[in-house]
């Protein structure tokens, strides 16, 4: 049902419809929200799921890690510090083989402390295992929870759904909410298979001590898996394009001029505005486009690297900053481009700890990759 | 692609501001537009000024970005239009500026589109309490037009109890009367 309600309130709905069995989670702005409806809907009896109230975000995260190893659908959501006092955790449930789906409400990380959106909790849980998506509007939010679970369940790698705090998860706008009957028909009721979970017919021992023997050999093993689980989740996606009639199974979404000159690489809710520049830049004849990534990890080099193809130049918007070196994702974007393009490509840091973001910055941004100098430039 | 109109809204922390945009941008909703509503994202505490960003169009809003030129300022508190300079900020060029008052001249707004409602006193005689946002609302759509009085009282009714929509309801009413007789009088210009 298409609806005009805030962005949190519509990932609480989806996440009902997931029908998960625990839910555990410790409020912390931007993400509040979505686990206070959630909260509510179980209060008033509409949740079928545990919902635990926890002393911590470390907590949370060991509550859906138990919940999850002992076969159940599992969610939390958290931001910021919270995020990070669960990174320990996270990277327990990656390793242990857990299907897991939390919402990163993204958000800047102290000090000094900020309340605002960036994407500086995210980026610093790139290394831990979680296949990692990207939201650009509310719509794709919800769409991209339910897609989740189906790939966390097939393929036992957990995964973190990122919306910007604040510029969605405070934000009103249309959202069309799928039926129950249209959830439950793409994500039926997870039965993991005997030997994955923990049950009492079957004994079985997760999360074991590793020596050098074996530790590296399972490490290789999940790194393989995540860099293959690209096929699997675009083909969910686009399964949840047919059945749902949104979205596509691209992990880089391409946006623009034919033959641009300049591409600018986003990720997130600022897509939406370069989108609105580029047009104005489009209209006054300029050769700009836009590559969104919708998949942070696995990385999606090959497409990413197809998308630039012949650009002059690629300007990379981060909204964190790897600091002694430069934007996050401008890194990876030069590793991808390694001895495939002959782009330049520059890092742009935006948006830091509530910046707000403009068209006019866009612009900017597309004039100043096609100078000369290469180095990090913070976009006011 | 036609232009978004853009609303901008001025209060200070428990009057509402947030959930005004958030009113409005559903009412817009239910005439069949798109729209938005996003708070300027302040630290949450009474009193401090806050402000609120909408955008309305007819086709979907990708923008994120807060206001920086309006079409519309909506004004809370007149005491803020001295004591916060982004009050005004975009004011010469907006197509109308609403403000809750009953002071006639403003001669610190270069901008002669400018509308006042005396919305606490509305809210005080319909709801017996100072809770200005539904009367606010209510001036702004009899004057902006960019929103249905019906499809404003639908989003009211929605978002309160029954007893609570009920006069903030006949508080919107009577904000969008006092509005609309004030429009025939001063014959307001480019709305």
């Amino acid at each position: 049902m298409n609806k005009c309600i805030e962005g949190s309130h519509a990932v609480a709905e989806t996440i009902n419809l997931c029908r998960p069995k625990v839910i555990a989670a410790y409020p912390i702005t931007p993400q509040t929200h979505i686990v206070e409806d959630l909260a509510k809907m179980k209060a008033n009896g509409d949740g079928g799921y545990e919902f635990v109230r926890c002393e911590s975000e470390f907590a949370a995260a060991s509550i859906i890690l138990g919940a999850s190893a002992s076969g159940v659908r599992v969610y939390s959501a958290s931001s910021s510090q919270g995020l990070l006092l669960m990174t320990e955790v996270l990277f327990t449930i990656a390793g242990m083989r857990l299907p897991a789906v939390l919402t990163c409400a993204n958000r800047a990380i102290s000090a000094p402390i900020n309340i605002w959106n960036d994407q500086q909790d995210a980026m610093t849980l790139r290394d831990s295992g979680w296949i990692m998506l990207f939201a650009e509007d509310n719509q794709e939010a919800v769409d991209l929870h339910i897609v989740a679970y189906k790939i966390t369940e097939a393929l036992r790698i957990p995964v973190m759904v990122n919306m910007d705090g604040f510029v969605l998860t405070h934000t009103f706008e249309p959202v069309d909410i799928p039926e129950q009957k249209e959830v439950d028909a793409f994500l039926p009721e997870y039965s993991p298979e005997q030997g994955q979970f923990l049950d009492i017919n079957m004994p079985v021992s997760l999360g074991c001590f590793a020596t050098p023997a074996d530790y590296m050999n399972i490490r290789e093993e999940l790194a393989i898996d995540i860099e293959a689980s690209k096929k699997f989740i675009k083909t969910q996606l686009g399964n949840y394009k047919k059945a749902f009639g949104r979205g596509g199974n691209a992990l880089v979404e391409y946006y623009g001029a034919k033959n641009p000159d300049v591409i600018i690489v986003a990720m997130g809710s600022v897509v939406g505005t370069i989108k609105d520049a580029a047009d104005e830049l489009m209209e006054k004849k300029k050769n700009v486009g836009l590559a969104k990534i919708k998949c942070l990890r696995p990385f999606p080099k090959e497409e990413l690297v197809k998308v630039l193809g012949k650009t002059k130049f690629a300007a990379v918007l981060d909204k964190s900053i790897s600091l002694g070196q430069e934007g996050i994702l401008a890194t990876e974007v030069k590793a991808a481009a390694q001895n495939k393009l002959s782009a330049k490509i520059q890092s742009f840091v935006v948006g830091l700890g509530g910046r707000d973001i403009t068209k006019d910055s866009i612009k900017e941004i597309f004039q100043h990759v096609q100078k000369r100098d290469s180095g990090l430039s913070f976009v006011e | 692609m036609e232009k978004i109109q853009e609303i901008r809204l001025h209060g200070r922390g428990g009057q509402g501001t947030v959930t005004a945009a958030e009113l409005i941008a559903v009412a817009a909703f239910y005439d069949g537009k798109f729209s938005q509503a996003f708070p300027s994202f302040g630290v949450e505490r009474r009193g401090a000024p806050v402000s609120a960003f909408c955008r309305i169009s007819g086709e979907k809003i990708r923008l994120r970005a807060q206001i920086y030129q309006p079409d519309f300022i909506i004004i809370q508190d007149a005491g803020l239009i001295t004591t916060d300079p982004s009050v005004l900020q975009g004011a010469e060029k907006c197509r109308g500026i609403l403000i809750n008052s009953e002071k006639k001249d403003w001669p610190e707004i270069k901008n002669k589109n400018v509308i006042t409602v005396p919305a606490t006193k509305i809210a005080l005689e319909k709801i017996g309490k100072p809770f200005i946002n539904t009367a606010l609302i209510g001036a702004f759509t009899a004057m902006s037009k960019l929103a249905t009085l019906g499809s404003l009282r639908r989003a009211v009714e929605e978002r309160f109890p029954p007893e609570v929509a009920a006069s903030n309801i006949a508080a919107m009413q009577a904000a969008y009367d006092c509005v609309e007789v004030k429009i025939k009088e001063y014959k307001f210009s480019s709305i």
